[in-house]
């Protein structure tokens, strides 16, 4: 028996399934794995999009949807957020782009655990199944909103506080499993399956944001976990973690000495890692994107890694910028704030690099560059507007208002987005061995791309004003104009027409996965792996009988002096040259 | 090029639409000028920062989009450069922080000549109490909740009997004008929030526990109270009013109004 010294040196074949059933359904291959996580997360993801536009509809014509009744509407506006957070972006970045992306990138020929891996998936998809079946449960879905206080959750105040909050939690302790044991995956694989001369400093920035988000995520969905198991045991057996003594429909209710406050901390302590958990990986992939559509190194690589590093060790200390007015003890603001405002820096530091590596580059602005752009237009808007709410006094008029919806939408909904339509569009030729549409991608992009800064660029002068969030209907308030009511439906015209826009999107792909250009193996002229493989789309396995050699960073574009405007990750080095490397 | 002009177009949109727009924030009717400063701090330095690198952006997309022949330049990193943009951003950080959490200091302290005054939140509505000449407010729990005992008053409690008991059922609240008042806030079921635009000053109410905020009422008028943290099915319906009066009127209205020693329950109970 041979013995290994890495994972990278086992070069004996894998184990290929013989059965179309085993191909792509049980399937243990990374890519297959990918293309379900991203299939499923993008269908729930629709149905969030749907509920999405039955809001803005009820928001710009109260009551002309007569299905769209108060417990209705709140429970569209739980099931969208939770769905599109968690089922949709956290899965697609992680499950979806992080197992396709990380054993390509990284030179391995799969996860190093193939079985956890499908496992993973299939635990995913129950987990969306349970949350889809709390549809048709006795009450419907929770409409708790997506964060899920106590003790409005499991009172009889809110829509589906029966069944439908124990769906919701049953859900997320079954995503969660999921994630784990992908993240799991992930982790371990970026450490010990990278092939020979892959070293950190030499990975390319999206297995950076993919890895970093990944351990986030391990530190920061245990406390989601035992906050939903927690809130399960108050509302079956009667505990009383977060339920004091208190009134419901007029009958005291038999709980007493919990802490409402208790369970925000655990949320908002998953719940703003979380973000980063979305962001990274995005910040990751565009830092690619701009590199390679820009025929430019990404800038300040090194500095680059070390805010990813840095922005993820500090998202873990400033969670209760969420909870300035929850009444907490107070003089938590001050140092959650000024922590909030420290992240910030480098955050700036890597919207400039993005920016400079545009600058005296060669921009190609093919449709994944645009997507890039607009990523940086919309997170530019997102991440300063976040600065008011993470200043804890600028807050308190803003917190629960619309501006709160308008920032975090650009900042996580938006820009993340952004860059995962960049990102199909710039892997699709790899995946599918097709090219998709360039006229219907940049129609794709020009009409998303306005159409939501036209969206929620209102909503944050909506909560200058002070409209709040979370209502149903405005009513008769003195001192919200009627121009507010004209606003709404602008909003609303412009949110149906970018969700109609998909509609492009989604005929641009399938219609070119049978029609479309047979693409060229690396169509981009990029220098990472995943363009280096013998076939394209990649076989199982990736990489044929031998794996491939690392001798430089992902970033070697217009090189002086090289003979193309690229040089591979697997060029050995010329005899004069000397590679730039960390 | 297209892509350029798009991104200034935008730049000069967004400006555009900040000054046409007919919403901003309300006339401030409370002490709270600083939260409006930090604000407006806030606003002028990210404005800048947001025109000054989208033009940048755009400069970029315009002047370095690919032409025949051209080629990037080949630069790997440039510290000087990354640490000046690093201490610039530092530096603009302090200014926004700082203001921020000098108000916000002010926001927690609550000053010594400041009247005391309770909301209570309750599916789906407001009501007040003063805690009378005494200046104390009665202690409560959920236990004495009741329909004779709305507010959960401790029947053996004396700092309860001079209690003024404010449970309308419109949910109004009046201030004196340029007064300082504690707003102590507390919830019988579920979380609420504290809510008056043109205060300004906001804050949950948290069952099984107090919370505050403190503000003074600069000049007459009736603002709407609204719940600004979700609360079930009638969330949007949970509204109240304050009216802020001069001194005279506010104590006439005061009045009107019974206290805790004078209900059945205190009676009952044999309260002094």
């Amino acid at each position: 028996m041979t013995t290994y010294t890495t994972i990278a040196e086992d070069t004996r074949p894998l184990h290929h399934p013989k059965t179309w059933i085993g191909k792509y359904v049980w399937s243990q291959d990374h890519k297959v794995i990918a293309i379900q996580y991203s299939l499923t997360a993008v269908g729930v993801g629709l149905v969030a999009l749907v509920l999405s536009g039955l809001m803005r509809m009820q928001l710009a014509f109260p009551g002309m949807l007569e299905f769209i009744t108060p417990d209705a509407y709140y429970q569209f506006v739980t099931m969208h957020g939770m769905i599109m957070v968690i089922y949709l972006l956290t899965a697609l970045l992680l499950g979806g782009f992080g197992n396709y992306m990380i054993p390509l990138m990284i030179g391995a020929r799969d996860m190093v655990f193939p079985f956890v891996n499908m496992l993973s998936y299939w635990v995913y998809l129950l987990s969306v199944i349970v949350l889809m079946a709390s549809f048709f449960v006795p009450g419907g879905p929770t409409g708790a909103g997506w964060t899920l206080y106590p003790p409005q959750a499991i009172t009889e105040g809110t829509p589906g506080a029966g069944w439908g909050i124990i769906m919701m939690l049953t859900s997320l302790a079954i995503f969660i499993v999921a994630f784990t044991m992908g993240g799991l995956n992930y982790v371990t694989t970026v450490l010990q399956a990278r092939t020979k001369g892959m070293t950190l400093m030499r990975m390319p920035c999206t297995i950076w944001g993919i890895f970093v988000a990944t351990i986030l995520g391990l530190l920061a969905f245990p406390a989601l976990f035992v906050a939903a198991i927690m809130m399960t045991l108050d509302n079956t057996i009667g505990t009383s973690f977060f339920m004091p003594a208190i009134i419901s429909n007029n009958v005291a209710l038999d709980h007493s000495g919990g802490s409402p406050i208790l369970f925000q901390h655990l949320f908002w302590f998953f719940g703003h890692p979380e973000v980063y958990i979305v962001a990274l990986p995005a910040f990751g992939i565009v830092s690619d994107l701009i590199a390679t559509h820009a025929r430019k190194n990404i800038f300040g690589y090194r500095m680059m890694v070390w805010a990813i590093i840095i922005i993820g060790a500090l998202s873990f200390i400033v969670w209760a910028h969420h909870m300035y007015v929850s009444g907490m003890n107070p003089y938590f603001g001050f140092f959650f704030a000024t922590s909030t405002l420290i992240i910030a820096v480098p955050t700036a530091i890597k919207v400039y690099n993005w920016v400079l590596t545009l600058w005296r580059g060669d921009i190609h602005l093919r449709v994944p560059m645009l997507f890039a752009i607009g990523f940086i237009f919309t997170f530019i808007h997102g991440g300063l507007t976040g600065l008011f709410l993470g200043n804890v006094s600028v807050d308190v008029p803003l917190s629960d208002t619309y501006f709160v919806i308008g920032h975090f939408h650009m900042v996580m909904g938006v820009s993340p987005i952004m860059v995962v339509f960049g990102a199909i569009y710039h892997w699709y030729p790899k995946i599918t061995g097709r090219m998709w549409d360039t006229m219907l991608g940049q129609a794709h992009f020009w009409i998303t791309f306005l159409g939501v800064y036209a969206i929620y660029l209102p909503m944050h002068y909506l909560g200058f004003l002070g409209v709040p969030r979370r209502y149903y209907e405005m009513g008769e308030t003195a001192f919200v104009p009627e121009s507010v009511h004209l606003a709404n439906v602008g909003i609303t015209i412009a949110a149906l027409t970018v969700g109609a826009a998909q509609l492009i999107f989604f005929y641009n792909l399938i219609y070119s996965y049978f029609k479309g250009r047979k693409a060229d193996p690396n169509p981009w002229g990029a220098t990472s792996l995943e363009w280096l493989t013998p076939d394209t789309p990649p076989a199982h396995g990736n990489w044929g009988p031998d794996l491939p050699k690392v001798y430089r960073w992902a970033y070697d574009y217009s090189v002086p002096g090289a003979a193309q405007d690229f040089i591979p990750q697997t060029t050995p080095p010329g005899p004069d040259e000397t590679p730039h490397d960390h | 090029m297209r892509v350029a002009i798009v991104i200034v177009l935008l730049v000069i949109g967004s400006v555009a639409f900040h000054f046409l727009s007919p919403w901003w924030m309300t006339p401030i009717a409370s002490n709270w000028t600083e939260l409006d400063d930090a604000l407006i701090i806030t606003f002028w330095v990210c404005g800048a920062v947001f025109i000054a690198l989208n033009l940048f952006l755009a400069y970029c997309v315009y002047k370095f989009s690919h032409r025949e022949g051209s080629k990037a330049t080949y630069e790997p990193e440039n510290e000087a450069l990354e640490g000046r943009l690093t201490f610039w951003t530092a530096i603009g950080i302090v200014i926004m922080l700082a203001p921020g959490l000098i108000a916000w200091n002010k926001y927690i302290t609550v000053p010594d000549d400041a009247i005391t005054v309770e909301a209570v939140g309750q599916q789906w509505q407001w009501s007040f109490r003063f805690p009378g000449e005494d200046g104390v407010l009665g202690a409560v729990a959920t236990e004495h909740i009741s329909p004779d005992n709305p507010f959960g008053l401790n029947p053996g409690d004396p700092w309860g009997a001079d209690d003024i008991l404010i449970d309308d059922g419109f949910g109004e609240l009046h201030l004196p004008l340029d007064q300082p008042v504690k707003i102590v806030l507390r919830s019988n079921d579920v979380l609420h929030n504290f809510y008056v635009p043109q205060f300004r000053a906001k804050m949950d109410l948290v069952p099984g526990t107090f919370t505050y905020i403190w503000l003074t009422p600069t000049r007459t008028g009736e603002f709407e109270i609204l719940c600004a943290e979700y609360c079930g099915r009638s969330h949007y319906n949970m509204r109240g009013l304050v009216v802020v009066d001069e001194t005279p009127a506010f104590e006439e209205w005061l009045k009107e109004f019974p206290r805790f020693g004078q209900s059945d329950v205190a009676a009952a109970a044999g309260a002094p």
